[in-house]
């Protein structure tokens, strides 16, 4: 079993954070990864990215050969179309609907909605919405793992586990706010694959 | 007992030298190497047991204190970035010459591809420069082993030793196996009382010594536990993997079985016995390593142009960046270069100053006070305001190494442009802008230093800033005139008396001072 992941977006958006709680999920399946990301200067607003590895058997290299990808999951909808190329023919693309405009030559959002949309297998939805929805509107980045976790080898209860081990120190509430997203973008997940 | 824990290859590394007994730990922040040292500060063996953890004012400070723990007869470790060992290279050659006395392991974070830094230089020609030998990891678990390792050649070969990641492995998080921590070495002055005066006599007789262990340094290499040599049935082509890139060759084939015999070097001086074995048995070499052609030079010969040699020099692979998976594919006849093509939608998104960043204002007021003197152009320097070279500022035209923009703003007043501007950081000003600013007080050189006062070192994530609560006191004690020094706060509704304040220091023909003083937001929200 193995599961490489391109994880994009922009310094900030709390991309590592999704990286954390994938490996901790991981870890308590034990599952062998190497998670490598960017530090420094690119932090600072710019595209940033983890490649994140998890397999029963050895890893190798640090970063997911281009083309290798089986998800790329992405926390805005620019930075899904940049790290495209890594993406597998058969791969998933999980992307968040709501961009970042920090650059003054931001296309037109539908035409970045447009290109996402032209890929065989994708779930393009409005995280930010959605976490906000379900009670936590910080969990956008939840709300992604929640979708792409319902395309993966592993169960519902260790990726929550390990959400619930990673808010605990925020309290009860964060934890199950965070628990809710999780789950409704599964449920999303779920129905889009679906069609 | 053993177990397991998830490390970045930064964290293994401090977790190791934790383990391994160092009294202390002496870096700078700079990417990929901070982490080892922010570890050792959480770390709490580290207070249990007060393990010198704090940041040093530069890498030559960091170095040097290192020394004085190894001459001691304790274990040290000094962290920095590749060029940090720039800074720091004046007492890491001669620490070479003088030896180790306790265990002392310098750690060189590299930055191929540039992803934060001003060069891709490649520390390996540093060990090699000094003679002393270097380890390079290939995985997390090797950087934990290799700071156990690299102590105890330093002792026992009485050498410092460089442990060389770049930063894939630096900010790669992987499942690493711990050792039970080994119980700090006594205090054991050397015995030798003129070991480390380097006078001539003194330097001689010591740089001798360091000639012969030459040989124990390659035996050493041809005998660790972290080369190798990997059959192959396939002669065809023979393979010297350094350091990570075995895992991009690996990689490409199942089960990582390469079908071609490997030489794995990650212990340097490079083996010599396996490489002319591999040499001899097959008719073509690739050579596979971060960095720059270290090992392909040595292989190729200088003025050879072996066509049987392949690499980063004949276009293979990449001349410059790091590595990947796809670039040895390539090399291997595996696959085909991937095509990089951007959608059109797809625009850059360089690094910026952040919303409400006190820098922003700064450069605001100080563009508007150029206006007077149009095609001026403020020298600067390293850290987050070298951001102010970008749109929409404009501000700023040099970034050149740690605390050029005082000694280059300097040297530009000396050739007669005025007005002569430099910016610089508060922490880079601490790391190696005050011997700069020194001269300039000297002379009353007519130039304005403005020092961008955020109270931290804000690129790298926040680490304390030495300049806390004594810049003013530093810049007075250089000799500064107190009535060209002057403290400005950048909010926008300062704005207008910022630029006039300002203006009558550009319009002074002599050295100015201007501290732009507010914290940084991102630590601001921290707190």
């Amino acid at each position: 079993m193995k599961h490489d992941i391109l994880i994009a977006g922009v310094g900030g958006q709390g991309i590592l954070t999704i990286a954390t709680i994938l490996g901790r999920a991981a870890v308590r399946e034990g599952l062998h990864l190497k998670q490598c990301e960017v530090h420094g200067m690119a932090q600072r607003g710019g595209a940033v990215y983890s490649h994140m590895r998890l397999s029963s058997g050895a890893i190798w290299s640090d970063m997911i050969p281009c083309g290798g990808a089986d998800m790329l999951i992405a926390m805005e909808p620019m930075e899904a179309l940049r790290y495209a190329a890594w993406l597998a023919p058969e791969g998933w693309l999980i992307a968040n609907e709501e961009p970042v405009v920090n650059i003054p030559d931001y296309p037109e959002p539908e035409r970045v909605h447009a290109e996402i949309r032209a890929r065989p297998r994708h779930v393009l939805f409005n995280a930010t919405e959605l976490a906000t929805k379900a009670g936590a509107s910080r969990a956008a980045n939840v709300a992604l793992l929640g979708a792409a976790s319902y395309f993966m080898q592993m169960p519902a209860a260790a990726f929550e586990q390990a959400i619930a081990d990673q808010f605990a120190s925020k309290g009860d509430k964060v934890v199950g706010a965070n628990l809710a997203v999780f789950k409704a973008a599964r449920e999303l997940a779920e129905s889009r694959a679906a069609k | 007992m053993q177990h397991t824990r998830l490390f970045l290859g930064d964290e293994a590394i401090a977790q190791a030298a934790l383990d391994a007994g160092i009294r202390g730990a002496y870096a700078y922040p700079g990417t990929p190497s901070t982490e080892i040292l922010e570890y050792i500060q959480r770390a709490p063996e580290a207070a249990a047991r007060n393990v010198h953890r704090a940041w040093s004012a530069n890498e030559k400070t960091a170095m040097e204190e290192a020394l004085g723990v190894s001459w001691a007869g304790k274990r040290a470790m000094a962290c920095m970035k590749h060029v940090g060992l720039n800074v720091a290279a004046d007492p890491f050659v001669n620490a070479a010459i003088t030896g180790a006395n306790g265990g002392l392991l310098v750690v060189a974070a590299d930055d191929p591809s540039m992803h934060s830094s001003q060069n891709e230089q490649d520390s390996r020609f540093y060990a090699k420069f000094a003679m002393v030998p270097l380890l390079e990891p290939s995985s997390q678990q090797e950087a934990y082993d290799m700071v156990w390792a690299g102590l105890e050649l330093s002792e026992k070969l009485r050498v410092p030793v460089v442990l060389r990641v770049t930063t894939r492995l630096a900010h790669s998080r992987a499942d690493v196996r711990v050792r039970a921590p080994r119980p700090e070495n006594p205090l054991s002055l050397p015995p030798d009382s003129r070991q480390y005066t380097l006078l001539p006599a003194n330097a001689r007789r010591n740089y001798a010594a360091l000639l012969r262990k030459q040989r124990d340094m390659i035996e050493a290499a041809e005998a660790s536990e972290f080369n190798a040599a990997l059959d192959g049935a396939d002669t065809s082509l023979g393979i010297i993997a350094a350091g990570i890139a075995i895992n991009y060759l690996r990689e490409n084939y199942p089960g990582g079985a390469c079908p071609y015999p490997v030489v794995k070097v990650c212990q340097y001086p490079v083996p010599e016995a396996p490489i002319a074995r591999l040499i001899e048995r097959c008719r073509r070499i690739l050579v596979l390593e971060e960095g720059a052609p270290y090992i392909e030079e040595m292989v190729r010969g200088h003025f050879r142009k072996s066509p049987e040699v392949r690499g980063r020099l004949d276009g293979a692979l990449p001349r410059a960046g790091e590595l990947t998976p796809d670039d040895v594919a390539t090399a291997l006849g595996l696959k085909e270069p991937p095509a990089l093509k951007l959608a059109e939608v797809v625009k850059a998104r360089p690094p910026q100053l952040c919303r409400g960043c006190p820098h922003a204002d700064t450069y605001r007021f100080l563009n508007e006070a150029l206006r007077a003197y149009p095609g001026s152009r403020p020298l600067s320097d390293i850290g987050c305001y070298t951001l102010g070279a970008l749109p929409p500022y404009d501000a700023i035209h040099s970034c050149v190494d740690m605390g050029a923009s005082i000694t280059m703003a300097k040297g530009a007043a000396d050739a007669g442009v005025r007005p002569a501007v430099a910016v610089i950081g508060d922490s880079t000003f601490t790391h190696s802008g005050i011997t700069g600013l020194l001269d300039a007080a000297h002379e009353n050189t007519p130039m304005t230093v403005l020092v961008l006062d955020n109270d931290t070192v804000g690129m790298t994530g926040g680490q304390e800033s030495l300049s806390s609560g004594r810049l003013e006191g530093i810049v007075a004690g250089l000799g500064v005139d107190p009535a060209h020094m002057r403290v400005l706060t950048p909010l926008p509704k300062n704005h207008d008396e910022n630029v006039k304040a300002l203006a009558e220091e550009l319009a002074y023909e002599g050295l100015s001072v201007v501290i732009c003083r507010r914290a940084c937001i991102q630590i601001r929200k921290r707190q």
